[in-house]
């Protein structure tokens, strides 16, 4: 009888130790990788945050076609943030509490990884953001990493090649007229543009900001014109991009050079719709279908996966703005994961700040504040626009690369009115 | 940097933003104006009429006026209908006040992530020969035609309703409806009806609403928070159900806006408007025309 036990008690504890074994949670070969993120999938900026999901879901199945990482697939594990910064906090406590991700990366754009900052810096995460102006300049996070080209002077950036361009003219044009939505992303770039003014010796004629809610430019357009200004530099969100566009024609308003900062105008839907009225233009841009930007390698593979794909998911046909950026963003954070062969936050962060990436935007470098090392915003002109026809955005020729000039693509066509007969 | 052809631009301007702020909240102030339904989807309403121009737009090449047009009948359609289902589930219940405000917060996420889903979430725009141009008025003084016409057009619609209002059975039996139901029912017209009609023609407006929009502004399926603000203050500045007043009020807060924006910075736009409204209505509290 006492043997009678002894063994089923071996065997009951066997059972335990087997159960136990087994059931611990320990990564095996086909567990998945889990990437989390919050994306805009609806509200303001919504027409971005889907293109650039549909980008990271084409570096998924890329990479799950290759193997996986470490030898495990790939999962993405995403919400709606909705635009709405409020939302943030929540979706990534669920996503690090409750869904359990190995990895994550940041939503779209400035004001939704502002609240990200610092959930990713209390659990000491590596935390790739997705097209934020200065986010990391007061926190100065080691572990944090942005992907839009800005360079170490984020402030600047976006309108750094316009001004330079604009100094490079003969005769060089003397006055600007500034004018910027009372929001995060259009106020960092005003703060950019006056300090480049005075480092390029203008003169400001006009600095203001409007509500973004604003309907109807034309007065803000018309108090421009009144100015006379040679430049002016407008940072602005896609509906204010189209609104100050329009009233710029229909007022007439002819400076020298135009355009700097508006955000909207690199969207397909935008140009169609647009079309010879962004002649002359000269805007801020990542990404144009130049002969210098298509050097890059797998940057065409990419774009014909992309564009085979967005119809069926609703999103900007071509995908020239952000798509690339957003591919390229988790293609670093991959090519980290196996390069350091390990998941913690931490290796990944000191191999990802150690180390260059080659990219689908082309050789990617991160230094002060976790922006690239180099700045890389292109200055671009739309040129030669006729009709609304999506075909002609397809090649070259219509958005030239102006700057930088290791980019260059074309030569600016100056003044503004020349572009526009 | 004060100019007088600065300030007569920023009155027309003015004039015509106002025009078209009244076109977009007509159907606001006859749905809660006079008949006290807090129909927040109205402007969701209006940015379904702005895809619908859009579709008709694109694929056909119709005028985005017209198209509103032909789709008030279908929008009339729909508004009645979605005020049967408003009033079976809440209003004969009594249940309209916090009830009805929640159904009409849901009808609106309903339209904006079914325009999402359909349409995506790009800025979408229409094309016409008008839009674009402007006209020289002399002294320095322009129109652009993409203001002039929804002007026009919501100038056009107040009149229409303001007749039709006063001078029809069923424009005069909505104005009782607002008033006593009782005894409209006495005089033998079913309120339900009449509200059903009048909800519908909100609805209808708002097709024609979007078609103005669209052709002043690109829109996305989220476009229509810009408005809810802008909208019941016009109403409630105006005074509650006055159609006459809706437009006064639209008119003020369109030639404030583009006087701000002229002279002082736009930054101050909005906020002078919303204040010279709290301050009206200190004053006035039931609106400019406010029974």
């Amino acid at each position: 009888m006492t043997r009678t036990r002894a063994l089923i008690a071996t065997v009951a504890a066997t059972l335990v130790l087997i159960a136990a074994v087994a059931l611990a949670p320990v990564a095996r070969a086909a567990d998945p990788i889990k990437v989390g993120f919050g994306m805009a999938l609806t509200g303001g900026l919504s027409a971005n945050g889907k293109p650039a999901l549909l980008a990271v879901q084409i570096w998924k199945d890329d990479v799950n076609k290759k193997g996986g990482l470490l030898g495990r697939p790939v999962e993405l594990v995403f919400y709606d943030d909705q635009t709405n910064p409020a939302t943030v906090p929540g979706i990534y406590t669920k996503l690090l509490d409750v869904d359990k991700v190995d990895l994550v990366i940041s939503g779209y754009g400035t004001n939704l990884i502002a609240p990200l900052m610092p959930i990713a810096m209390e659990r000491k995460l590596t935390i790739m953001g997705m097209f934020g102006l200065a986010n990391n300049e007061k926190y100065q996070y080691p572990n944090y990493f942005q992907i839009q080209p800005a360079g170490p002077d984020p402030q600047t950036s976006t309108a750094i090649g316009f001004f330079e361009l604009a100094a490079r003219q003969t005769p060089k044009p003397q006055t600007v007229a500034l004018v910027g939505a009372d929001a995060e992303y259009p106020q960092n770039a005003m703060v950019g543009a006056r300090e480049l003014i005075k480092k390029f010796g203008f003169k400001t004629v006009y600095d203001k900001n409007y509500p973004p809610s604003t309907v109807d430019y034309t007065p803000i357009v018309r108090a421009i014109k009144a100015t006379n200004a040679d430049i002016v530099f407008v940072a602005s969100y896609p509906p204010d991009s189209v609104g100050m566009l329009r009233a710029a024609l229909e007022v007439g308003l002819s400076p020298k050079i135009f355009g700097g900062g508006m955000v909207g105008l690199q969207f397909t839907s935008v140009m169609q719709s647009m079309g010879p009225a962004l002649n002359g233009i000269v805007n801020y841009d990542f990404w144009a279908p130049e002969p210098t930007m298509l050097a890059m390698s797998g940057i065409k593979e990419f774009l014909k996966e992309y564009q085979g794909r967005a119809e069926k998911a609703g999103v900007d046909p071509l995908g020239y703005y952000l798509p690339p950026y957003s591919y390229a963003l988790v293609q670093i954070l991959g090519q980290a994961v196996e390069a350091s062969k390990s998941l913690d936050q931490q290796k990944i962060a000191d191999y990802i700040r150690a180390h260059e990436f080659s990219t689908i935007v082309g050789k990617v470098k991160f230094g002060k504040n976790g922006e690239w090392a180099k700045g890389r915003t292109l200055m671009v002109q739309y040129q030669k626009i006729q009709g609304t026809g999506i075909e002609q955005f397809r090649g070259p020729g219509k958005k030239i690369v102006l700057y930088p000039d290791d980019l260059k693509s074309g030569n600016i066509i100056y003044p503004y009115s020349a572009a526009l007969k | 940097m004060f100019s007088w052809d600065l300030l007569a631009n920023a009155v027309v301007a003015g004039l015509l933003l106002g025009g078209f702020y009244a076109a977009v909240s007509l159907g606001i102030s006859l749905i809660f104006g006079l008949l006290d339904i807090a129909n927040i989807a109205q402007p969701a309403f209006v940015i379904l009429g702005a895809y619908a121009t859009y579709v008709t737009n694109t694929a056909y090449g119709l005028d985005p006026i017209l198209a509103g047009v032909l789709f008030t009948p279908l929008f009339y359609l729909v508004g009645a209908g979605v005020y049967r289902i408003y009033y079976g589930a809440f209003e004969r219940r009594g249940d309209e006040a916090l009830r009805g405000l929640v159904f009409f917060f849901g009808v609106l996420f309903i339209i904006e992530v079914s325009l999402s889903m359909k349409f995506g979430v790009d800025y979408r725009l229409v094309q016409a020969p008008y839009i674009g141009k402007s006209i020289d008025l002399g002294g320095g003084v322009g129109i652009a035609y993409r203001y002039l016409v929804p002007c026009v057009v919501g100038v056009a619609m107040t009149l229409v309703l303001y007749l039709f209002l006063g001078r029809t059975f069923y424009g005069r039996a909505i104005m009782a409806v607002s008033q006593d139901q009782l005894a409209l029912r006495l005089m033998g017209a079913n309120p339900v009806q009449i509200k059903t009609i009048a909800f519908g023609i909100g609805i209808a407006a708002a097709s024609l609403a979007g078609a103005l929009l669209i052709s002043i502004a690109p829109v996305i399926p989220s476009t229509d928070r810009d408005y809810i603000g802008r909208m019941f203050a016009i109403t409630v500045l105006g005074g509650m159900g006055s159609i006459g007043g809706t437009l006064l009020a639209a008119v003020i807060l369109g030639v404030i806006e583009s006087l701000m924006s002229t002279f002082f910075g736009p930054s101050w736009s909005l906020a002078v408007s919303f204040g010279i409204l709290l301050a009206a209505l200190a004053v006035r509290p039931a609106g400019l025309f406010g029974r």
